[in-house]
């Protein structure tokens, strides 16, 4: 039950500030993710949690006591690097028990600890093995492993399976999960993948270029993105934004994605509202599952190209021609026959996010 | 294979035109070398191996008679000579270590970013650009007794660093870790600088000690290239000649490459020392195969 938090972090590399006033609290046994494109300052962040890298203002507190002056083996925190970092002339079972050895354990305990460790990660088998002759996935049972044989304050976890192959990579994600619900510990995951994200998190930070964009559980962050990096940044495939024009048309609003094309249908509740706001000009976002397509005109429905479709198996990615230009859809399987066909859409109004342009905030509103 | 990779001869070349095959060149680099190896190498290896079983002397018009085994019986059951080995092995440890201890712990230093990293660096690599003689003529004159700067900096007086029968032999020794120190450091370095840092970071976040990193990772990730070091050192300790030659002559420090010397021409007892110099021969070649050995199983993680 560790409680981490950072209050007003900021740090330069030269000139470049790579973490601009960063405050997060981070309660026990949560499982964070920081999440961010590479350069946004999210590692940076997680090295300095562990002590590797200085801060040069703010206060990182463990348990309520700041740590920023204390060196990386003094905040007792483990942490599992990207690149494995398993010590090349040991084996799994020296590897996994060297954060013991060097603390001085008894022998006897060692062991028994390095076992239980081994056999919750399933790698008792290779215990008398080098790291050199284990597969990817094996080495990083074997980090893991060497993070957890300590049972730290917390632990920290650099891009973990950013090096694995695609399906290990989804297998090791069930697998982490699992150890956090059984471990429990505090725990702080860096990556740049938001499926790893949204499936693992328990909160989500999401950083862009050194500054904290939004905090919040995986289905908040998804579902009410705060700004427009977060809308376009989480979710795949990516949520369709533009700017977007309103026209009052008595009975409804017609938002027009494009000054070329018929527009949409909105409630016209949203003129109220909007009530002026967007001033730096208005975007509109709607996520590919927000975009019905019908086969049949229907009221409030526009007819639109299809262009190009990317069949999915469990469903299709449709790329529908708008004025110029473009609104993914996601369609059941085999619902648009083939590119060129006209089809029918329309925005679910309940699912759409407005945008300020020229701050890129979030409107906030909801329909 | 290799000789279908080799080109030919681009007919048009001058050396085709002068009627020149690509064997004609090819032997022309190679059949020297070889020719010139078995002159100066093999054939005096061979001859000497020869000589080992004779009571040859180069100094007198004596026939060589054959006696077999005798010499390497004599040499084998004399005390002076495993006196003369003794000293040289005592010799190779104190000589090898210091560098070791020295250049390594000067690696460590400069293991780190540092101004003028470079620049120092080549400074520290000086003395083993100088030559051995050379070496041990300056030595000897700063281990002078009455105007030596050794004496004059320790404050130690008239002490006889080269004629004392204790000292000699060490101070040798500490000319000879001052000259070739800066190599275990050049290839400690070479080694200090290949080990990851991450696993710096790791071992950091394993809550590692200094002293435990140092044992447990830096030391052991180095062992391969310092033991490459050490086993250079040591044999090239092991024949050491020139400098102790010109340093001392005290019998307490005579080498045994230094008692071959004075066997072979000086007493000219040409058979007996060919014997001597192949006792050396195997001795060293069993040295380097035990570090081979250890250096292989080093180098298997």
């Amino acid at each position: 039950m560790t409680h981490i938090e950072l209050r007003g972090v900021q740090k330069w590399f030269g000139s470049v500030q790579v973490i601009k006033d960063m405050n997060l609290e981070i309660a026990g046994n949560e499982f964070i993710v920081m999440l961010g494109q590479s350069g946004c300052g999210k590692t940076t962040t997680l090295r300095a949690v562990a002590g590797l890298e200085t801060i040069d203002e703010g206060d990182i507190l463990i348990d309520g006591k700041p740590v920023q002056h204390l060196k990386a083996s003094d905040r007792d925190i483990a942490m599992v690097f990207q690149s494995f970092s398993l010590y090349p002339h040991m084996t799994v079972y020296e590897n996994v028990a060297f954060p013991l050895r060097a603390t001085g354990m008894s022998r006897a305990d060692i062991d028994t600890s390095v076992r239980e460790v081994a056999r919750v990660l399933r790698i008792t088998d290779l215990l008398d093995r080098k790291p050199s002759a284990l597969s990817g996935g094996d080495m990083q049972r074997v980090a893991i492993g060497r993070a957890l044989v300590r049972k730290p304050k917390a632990m920290l976890m650099d891009e973990p399976i950013g090096a694995l192959d695609a399906k290990l990579r989804e297998q090791m994600r069930a697998e982490i999960k699992r150890l956090h619900m059984k471990q429990g510990s505090t725990t702080i995951y860096v990556t740049h993948d938001q499926v790893e994200a949204m499936s693992l998190a328990d909160r989500i930070v999401i950083m862009h270029e050194g500054v904290l964009q939004q905090v919040g559980t995986p289905d908040e962050v998804y579902a009410r993105p705060q700004s427009l990096f977060v809308a376009q940044f989480v979710g795949s495939p990516v949520m369709n934004v533009s700017e977007a024009t309103l026209k009052d048309e008595g009975g409804a609003v017609r938002v027009h994605y494009d000054p070329g094309d018929a527009g949409f249908e909105f409630p016209r509740e949203l003129l109220g509202k909007l009530n002026g706001h967007g001033a730096g000009g208005l975007s509109l976002g709607i996520r590919p599952e927000g975009v019905l397509v019908s086969r049949e005109p229907q009221a409030g429905y526009v007819p639109v190209e299809a262009h190009i479709i990317e069949p999915l198996g469990s469903h299709d990615i449709v790329d529908l021609k708008v004025g110029e230009g473009m609104l993914r859809a996601r369609t059941p399987a085999g619902f648009v026959p083939r590119p060129g066909e006209v089809v029918h859409a329309r925005i679910d109004p309940a699912q759409a996010h407005f945008f300020d342009t020229g701050s890129g905030k979030s409107l906030g509103i909801r329909l | 294979m290799a000789t279908l990779a080799m080109t030919t001869l681009d007919p048009q070349s001058r050396a085709a035109r002068r009627g020149w095959s690509d064997l004609t060149i090819r032997n022309a680099f190679i059949i020297p070398t070889i020719v010139f190896l078995i002159v100066f190498n093999i054939f005096p290896l061979l001859y000497s191996l020869g000589y080992s079983f004779t009571d040859f002397r180069a100094s007198t018009n004596a026939p060589a008679n054959f006696v077999g085994l005798a010499n390497y019986r004599a040499l084998l059951n004399d005390p002076f000579i495993w006196s003369n080995f003794a000293i040289t092995a005592k010799y190779v440890i104190v000589s090898v270590t210091g560098q070791v201890v020295v250049g390594f712990g000067v690696a460590m230093l400069l293991n780190r970013t540092i101004p003028f990293k470079g620049l120092i660096t080549t400074l520290l690599l000086l003395p083993m650009m100088l030559s051995m003689a050379v070496v041990g003529l300056f030595w000897k004159l700063l281990y002078d007794p009455s105007f030596g700067i050794i004496n004059y900096a320790l404050g130690l007086g008239r002490f006889e660093w080269l004629s004392d029968p204790d000292m000699a032999l060490y101070a040798v020794a500490i000319t000879d870790i001052w000259m070739w120190s800066p190599f275990v450091m050049l290839l400690s370095l070479a080694g200090l600088s290949a080990v990851p840092k991450h696993l710096y970071e790791a071992a950091a976040i394993d809550r590692a000690g200094t002293f435990y990193t140092f044992f447990r990772i830096t030391l052991p990730l180095v062992a391969p290239i310092l033991m490459i070091a050490i086993i250079f050192r040591t044999m090239e300790a092991f024949k050491t000649f020139d400098l102790a030659f010109i340093l001392t002559s005290q019998p307490s420090a005579e080498l045994i490459s230094i008692r071959l010397y004075k066997m072979a021409f000086q007493e000219w007892q040409t058979g007996m020392s060919s014997a001597l110099a192949y006792i050396m021969l195997i001795m060293v070649v069993g040295i380097t195969n035990i570090y081979v050995k250890y250096l292989n199983k080093v180098k298997e993680r």
